[in-house]
C-alpha cells in the first residue's frame, strides 16, 4: 500500500519566486492497483512522482510505502521497492555500455559488491527475457545500448526495471517521446508487465484515451490537487468526451481535449 | 635508450590508469592525482629509509592514495563542493603533508639504499642486462594491476562504476548511492596513483615533493592518446589503450626532451607540449564528431 498523507510542498519558500505545489495532499494506492494520472501542466503530476520516488522531500506530511514511513529516506533507499521509468527514452538505461551490463546491473537493486555474476546462465537468462520483447535485441547483448533506437531503449528500460520486480512502478510520459509504432509496443508491454506480475503502477499520461484504457484507476489533477478519481464501474463506461466535461464542471475552466494532449 | 621509454611508459601507465578511471569512468575530474602521485612516493621513500620493508612501503603508499582519493571524495560529497574544487583543496594540503612525511624536507634521495628495482637487478644479475630486467619487471607489475583492474570492472561493483559514469540516475535507481561509490572510485584511481608514484621514486633514486606537478595533464593526455590508437568497449582493450598511450606519451615527451633542441625546445617547454596535445586530442574529437553523424 503506498500513501501520502498531508503531504506540503513549497518550492523556493520566501522568496518572490515562491511557488506552492501541494498544501494538503492526500493519496492511498492500494497493492496492484494501475492509476492513470493526467492532468495539466504544473497540475503537479511529476512533483508527485518526485515526492514518492524521494527526489524531493516534504515540507510537512508523511510518505508510506509498503507499511513503512519512508518521508525522510534518500532517493537510493527508496529506489530498492520503486521501479521509474522517465519520459526521455536515454534516461533509463548507460549508452556507454553493452546490453548485457545494462541488464545485469538492473537485474538485483541494492550495494554491488566485489562478485562476477555475468555467466553464460545469466546471458541465457537475459536472452529468454529479451527475445519477449521481439525487437531482435536477444542477437545484441554485446552492442552497446547507445546503438538502439529510442523505442528499443524505452522497451528494454521497462524490461530491466521488471526485473527485480519493484513494488511500486512510476511510469512518467513513458511513451510520449516516441513515434506512435513504438509508443504502442512500449504501451502494450506495460500492460503485459504490470497485469502478469501484479504490478502496483502509477503512471502520467497527457493521452486521455490512453488513460481510460491502461488504467484500472483514474485520477484527474488540477493545482496540486485530485480534482477527480474514478475507480471500479465508472471506469467502464468513461470516455474522453466525459471527462472533459466532468472536469469543466468541477474546476469551471476550459479543460479541451486538445490542451491535455499536447501540454507538456 | 628506448627500454628507458618503455620503462618511464609504464610507470606512468600505472598514474594513467588512475586518471582514465576517474575521468573516463566515473566521469569525475580528479585533481588530487597532482598530489596522490608525490605522496606515494614520499611514502615508499620514507619506508625505505626507515627501513619499514619494501612490500610494506608499497603497501603504504597505496592506501596513503586512497586516503587522499577518500579525503577528495568525502569533501565533494558532504560539502557538495565541485569536484575539481575538492581535489584542488587535498592536492593543496597533501603538498604540506608531503613534507611533512620527508621530515620537513622537499626531497629524499634514495642512492645507494636497497629498492624493490635494486632487488630485481640483483635477482636477474647475469642473465640479463640492468635495463632489460627494469623493463621485465614492470611489465610484470603493471600486467598485473591491469588484469585484476580488468576483473574488478566485470564485477557487479565495476559494472555499476560503468553504468554511475554515463549515467547516474540510473545507478540511483537501481538503489545504490553515487555518494558511496564516488568514494570506493576515487580512492582507488589515487591508490593506484600513489603506486606510481612510489614506482617512480623508486626509479629515479628520490622522492621530491614537487614530482606530482601537471601530473594530472600527463596522465589524461596518455589517456586520450590511447583513446586514438584504439576504439573499443571492451574494458581489457581500454585499460591496454590507456598503458599504450602512457608509454606513446613518454616517447613524445623523449623527442621533445632530445631532438626538441634543433627548434629551440628545452625541458621547461614540456608542460606546454604535455598541453598542446590535449587540446589537440580534444580539437581532432570535436572535428570527428559531427562525421561519425551523432552525439
Amino acid at each position: 500500500m503506498i500513501a501520502i498523507e498531508n503531504a506540503a510542498l513549497t518550492f523556493n519558500a520566501g522568496t518572490p519566486n515562491e511557488n506552492k505545489i501541494f498544501e494538503a495532499f492526500n493519496l492511498t494506492v492500494k497493492k496492484g492497483e494501475f492509476v492513470t494520472i493526467i492532468g495539466s501542466n504544473g497540475a503537479g503530476k511529476s512533483t508527485l512522482f518526485n515526492l514518492l520516488a524521494g527526489t524531493v522531500m516534504p515540507d510537512a506530511g508523511r510518505i508510506v510505502l509498503g507499511g513503512k514511513e519512508v518521508t525522510k529516506a534518500p532517493e537510493f533507499k527508496r529506489a530498492r521497492t520503486i521501479g521509474r521509468i522517465f519520459q526521455d527514452p536515454l534516461a533509463g538505461t548507460a549508452s556507454n555500455m553493452t546490453l548485457e551490463d545494462n541488464m545485469m546491473v538492473c537485474l538485483k537493486k541494492g550495494f554491488k559488491g566485489l562478485r562476477i555474476s555475468l555467466n553464460q546462465k545469466k546471458r541465457e537468462f537475459f536472452k529468454e527475457q529479451l527475445r519477449f520483447l521481439d525487437m531482435g535485441l536477444e542477437d545484441r547483448l554485446k552492442d552497446n545500448v547507445g546503438l538502439l533506437s529510442g523505442g528499443q531503449r524505452q522497451a528494454l528500460t521497462l524490461l530491466m526495471m521488471v526485473l527485480s520486480r519493484p513494488e511500486l512502478v512510476l511510469l512518467d510520459e513513458h511513451t510520449a517521446a516516441l513515434d506512435p509504432r513504438n509508443a504502442e509496443i512500449v504501451e502494450r508491454l506495460t500492460t503485459h508487465f504490470v497485469t502478469e506480475y501484479g504490478l502496483t503502477t502509477l503512471m502520467i499520461t497527457h493521452n486521455m484515451q490512453q488513460a481510460i484504457d491502461l488504467g484500472n484507476r483514474l485520477l484527474m489533477m488540477d493545482a496540486g490537487e485530485v480534482v477527480l478519481d474514478i475507480c471500479g464501474e465508472k471506469m467502464q463506461d468513461l470516455t474522453v468526451e466525459k471527462l472533459v466535461a466532468m472536469f469543466s464542471k468541477i474546476r469551471n475552466k476550459k479543460f479541451t481535449n486538445d490542451e491535455a494532449l499536447l501540454s507538456r | 635508450m628506448i627500454e628507458g621509454i618503455f620503462v618511464e611508459g609504464l610507470i606512468y601507465g600505472i598514474m594513467a590508469l588512475g586518471v582514465f578511471f576517474t575521468f573516463r569512468i566515473l566521469d569525475f575530474p580528479d585533481l588530487t592525482v597532482d598530489g596522490s602521485f608525490p605522496l606515494g612516493a614520499v611514502i615508499m621513500a620514507m619506508a625505505i629509509q626507515q627501513g619499514i620493508g619494501l612490500i610494506a612501503g608499497i603497501l603504504l603508499a597505496f592506501s596513503g592514495g586512497v586516503a587522499a582519493g577518500v579525503v577528495t571524495a568525502i569533501i565533494h560529497n558532504k560539502l557538495k563542493v565541485p569536484h575539481l574544487l575538492a581535489g584542488i583543496l587535498t592536492m593543496t594540503m597533501l603538498y604540506s603533508i608531503n613534507i611533512r612525511i620527508l621530515g620537513n624536507r622537499a626531497n629524499l634521495p634514495l642512492m645507494r639504499k636497497e629498492t624493490l628495482l635494486t632487488k630485481a637487478v640483483a635477482f636477474t644479475d647475469g642473465t640479463l642486462s640492468e635495463t632489460w630486467t627494469l623493463l621485465l619487471f614492470f611489465i610484470l607489475v603493471v600486467l598485473v594491476i591491469k588484469v585484476l583492474m580488468d576483473l574488478f570492472f566485470h564485477t557487479d561493483m565495476g559494472l555499476t562504476f560503468g553504468a554511475m559514469g554515463s549515467n547516474t540516475q540510473m545507478v540511483i535507481s537501481q538503489g545504490v548511492n553515487p555518494a558511496t561509490y564516488k568514494v570506493i572510485g576515487v580512492g582507488l584511481s589515487n591508490g593506484l596513483v600513489a603506486l606510481s608514484g612510489a614506482f617512480a621514486a623508486q626509479y629515479q633514486g628520490f622522492a621530491d615533493v614537487n614530482l606530482g606537478q601537471g601530473i594530472v595533464v600527463s596522465g589524461l593526455a596518455s589517456v586520450m592518446l590511447g583513446e586514438f590508437l584504439i576504439r573499443s568497449n571492451r574494458i581489457s582493450l581500454l585499460t591496454l589503450r590507456v598503458i599504450i598511450g602512457a608509454i606513446f606519451y613518454k616517447a613524445i615527451m623523449f623527442l621533445g626532451r632530445f631532438y626538441g633542441y634543433t627548434i629551440h625546445l628545452t625541458p621547461n617547454d614540456l608542460k606546454l607540449v604535455s598541453g598542446i596535445l590535449i587540446i589537440g586530442a580534444l580539437v581532432i574529437t570535436q572535428m570527428k564528431k559531427p562525421a561519425k553523424g551523432g552525439k
